[in-house]
């Protein structure tokens, strides 16, 4: 039973990253392509959730917030050298 | 097979993320202009992940009998950086608007602000305010 919801888990979260890829792609600001990267981000930390209940090990929790860390930094980056045209003032 | 209570709660919930994970991309591709685009991915995916890191952190005591607190920690910092990160994006849109510096037809954000209500103007256009009609940088 858990494998069945894990799968169908699984596919709406790829649904779901590629709906950002394609916001990403499409635009039209660059507001909106940082806010679909940020969604990509974290929908690939609940795909890590999800394949580490798929196969039983926890191997991927240390990724998974590197991954959270690191999406919030860079999303906050490019945020800032948009609003100021630098990072580091 | 049967299933177990705590095998059916932790379906329900991994489905439930699973539908929330969806409805928040889906918001993101298919509303019309940034400002209501933001609400999708800021609540709605945070939600998905937040029920698919709660499955998980019922799964592992559960199912394995380990216990760790990294799902946890995952949680607490979502929950945290999600509307810092929608704080930020708004700035830097309102920013760009105002400035005309997207290729894209403005959508108004900018001039239909209320007035900030302190005697001076909002802190996101401080200092650095040109005229729309400046050239871009």
């Amino acid at each position: 039973m858990i494998e069945i919801a894990v799968l169908f888990t699984i596919s709406c979260v790829g649904l779901a990253m590629a709906l950002n890829l394609w916001r990403l792609a499409k635009g039209p600001t660059q507001a909106d392509r940082i806010l679909a990267l940020d969604t990509m981000t974290i929908n690939a930390i609940a795909l890590m959730v999800l394949m580490q209940i798929q196969q039983g090990s926890a191997v991927y929790f240390e990724a998974a917030l590197l991954l959270a860390m690191v999406g919030f930094v860079g999303t906050v980056a490019y945020c800032k050298f948009l609003l100021r045209g630098d990072i580091i003032e | 097979m049967d299933a177990g209570p705590v095998e059916i709660l932790i379906s329900a919930i991994l489905v439930v993320g699973g539908f929330f994970a969806l409805v928040g991309s889906w918001g993101l591709a298919r509303m019309p202009t940034l400002m209501t685009r933001l609400h999708g991915p800021t609540k709605v995916t945070t939600l998905g992940v937040g029920s698919c890191l709660i499955a998980s952190m019922i799964y592992f005591p559960a199912m394995q009998g380990t216990f760790s607190a990294h799902e946890l920690l995952i949680t607490l910092f979502l929950f945290l950086t999600a509307p810092i990160t929608a704080n930020m994006i708004a700035k830097a849109h309102l920013h760009r608007q105002k400035r005309g510096l997207d290729a894209e037809p403005m959508d108004g954000i900018a001039d239909s602000l209320p007035e900030s209500g302190v005697g001076t103007g909002w802190a996101t256009f401080a200092g650095r305010l040109t005229e729309p009609s400046d050239p871009p940088r």
